[in-house]
């Protein structure tokens, strides 16, 4: 630990590494909230998965990786949302097949592409370490876009998450909702891919949401609180990672699972002692 | 307002799910503060009725006004209490958050940007909402998560969530179907009182009970069967579900 921090000091690096984890927690902790209350993980991980195609295709074609994932994430998010809202019944297969497909594309991209073999690994499990500068702004201006949609709209995404139906009643255009939250959500796909990968996004999108979902009751707080623990375990997991010289991003997503784990086991404990000493009381009560 | 003599008004609907129908040839008016009981066995089509209403279903021919508009100009009018919540109960949401919900519709109904209206709820909102769960005697449930609630708390947290929508006409599936007996009462008690305000739109299947409260009652079974002002007697109820019913004589 004390090496990372000495090390922090003189690398450029590393700073920027530690500035992706936050920007990334940021995502995750706003976009994952929605991702858990609306249980769309699946969908997300569909999303996440099938913008391996886009990155594939952009590296082929000699663009921006990053703004491949980036279209890619949003053609698969509105596609899956349309499945979604048109044929509910076929919902779970659609995804599985996008989620397959957009992978297939992007391999036979990255396997075609003439010259140097581009790290697929990185990708895949994404590498913090690596963040050019560049996309530490992209990343922020990410962040940014998201934080004023969930501001200017946040009272629609809570009706459209909480009720889809009550919500169409009262006017509100829930397809457009529907649609935008799952483009939102995209996005965040992209923010978190730089920094553990596309394979390992989807812990990180619902561990810290679904942690603070133990705690507090409200998804302003959730969110909160999601972004907050995601930093803690992103930039936790990236000290403890630099000592032994393992890699960042597995690391980040194990730390997660284990926070993750021992907060459930111990929310379902409290929850049980509680039970069982409300019983006599509330006996007596009535 | 008043120059609507009609406030819903279906004509030769029909409606089929798949190719099954569910609704035949259903015609039926609705005047302004009536207290109208839907009443018909399952699967007859009463849920599907409502939905036809609000403008959640189409019909596959037939026609629909609702306060002289096609139902989806006139939904945000409507205050809807489903049979079922369609919400998860261990949603992260306290009930005035959710009763809240339904002042989306009312400021938009004003408004140029329509239900893009951004940022947050305001006072007139909260008090609404502080109201609507006062009328329901839930006043007290205003900070409780949802998921805290009981059956019975919940439907009076369903009612506020309708009333705070400010409606005209105030459309009940199955109020009283997920409590006892006791809260029945309550409920429709409620109701009662708010018939002085507004129309109300109630289905039941306890044919019975709801005669007691109602200023009419349509029964439904794939058309209308039939269509009284007066008291539901064994020979109606045969009728409608084609057997010999149980009938029970509630006292009010």
């Amino acid at each position: 630990m004390n090496e990372f921090f000495a090390a922090l000091t003189q690398h450029g690096f590393l700073q920027s590494a530690v500035v992706a984890g936050l920007l990334a927690s940021i995502g995750c902790g706003v976009m994952g909230t929605y991702v858990v209350v609306k249980r769309i993980a699946f969908l997300a991980g569909g999303i996440a998965h099938s913008v391996l195609g886009g990155m594939g295709a952009a590296v082929y074609y000699g663009f921006d990786p990053l703004a491949g994932a980036l279209i890619a994430a949003i053609i698969s998010a509105l596609l899956i949302g349309s499945v979604r809202l048109q044929w509910q019944a076929q919902e779970d297969t659609m995804i599985g097949a996008l989620w397959a497909i957009g992978m297939a594309v992007g391999i036979l991209f990255i396997a075609k592409t003439p010259g140097y073999q581009t790290d697929l690994m990185s990708y895949l499990f994404g590498n913090i370490l690596l963040v050019p500068e560049k996309s530490l702004w992209f990343m922020a201006a990410l962040d940014a876009l998201l934080l004023i949609i969930v501001g200017t709209y946040h009272r629609q995404f809570l009706a459209v998450v909480f009720d889809e139906e009550f919500a169409r009643l009262r006017g509100i255009p829930v397809t457009f909702f529907y649609l935008l939250l799952l483009v939102m959500v995209a996005i965040t796909v992209v923010l978190l891919i730089q920094v553990v990968g596309l394979i390992l996004v989807l812990a990180l999108l619902t561990l810290p949401a679904a942690v603070a979902g133990h705690y507090v009751h409200s998804l302003g707080r959730m969110m909160l609180l999601a972004t907050l623990l995601g930093s803690t375990v992103s930039l936790s997991g990236l000290a403890l990672s630099y000592g032994p010289d393992l890699p960042a991003g597995p690391t980040i997503i194990l730390l997660a699972g284990a926070v993750y784990v021992i907060s459930a086991l111990a929310t379902r404990a409290v929850a049980r002692r509680k039970v069982r000493a409300s019983l006599p009381a509330s006996a007596n009560r009535r | 307002m008043n120059e609507i003599q009609k406030l819903i008004e279906l004509k030769g609907v029909f409606f089929s799910y798949g190719g099954v129908p569910v609704l035949e040839k259903v015609d039926l008016q609705i005047q302004e503060g009536e207290f109208l009981g839907i009443v018909g066995p399952n699967a007859g089509g009463k849920s599907t009725l409502l939905k036809l209403i609000l403008g959640l279903l189409e019909p596959q021919s037939g026609h629909i006004r609702v306060l002289g508009k096609r139902p989806k100009e006139a939904r945000q009018q409507l205050g809807y209490v489903p049979q079922y919540p369609n919400f998860p109960r261990d949603f992260p949401i306290t009930v005035e958050q959710a009763v809240m919900i339904g002042r989306l519709g009312v400021r938009s109904r004003h408004s140029p940007f329509g239900n893009l209206y951004p940022g947050r709820y305001n006072r007139t909102d909260r008090l609404a909402a502080r109201q609507a769960l006062a009328e329901v005697e839930a006043d007290n449930l205003a900070d409780r998560q949802i998921g805290s609630l009981s059956g019975g708390q919940l439907q009076r947290m369903l009612l506020a969530r309708a009333l705070v929508v400010e409606p005209s006409i105030l459309i009940l599936d199955e109020p009283t179907a997920n409590i006892d007996q006791r809260l029945e009462s309550d409920i429709f008690d409620l109701l009662k009182r708010l018939n002085e305000r507004m129309s109300i739109l109630v289905v039941s299947h306890d044919i019975g009970f709801v005669s007691g409260y109602v200023t009419r009652v349509a029964c439904i079974n794939r058309t209308l069967v039939c269509h009284h002002a007066d008291a539901i007697d064994g020979q109606v109820i045969q009728e409608l579900y084609g057997e010999n019913v149980h009938m029970v004589v509630h006292q009010h």
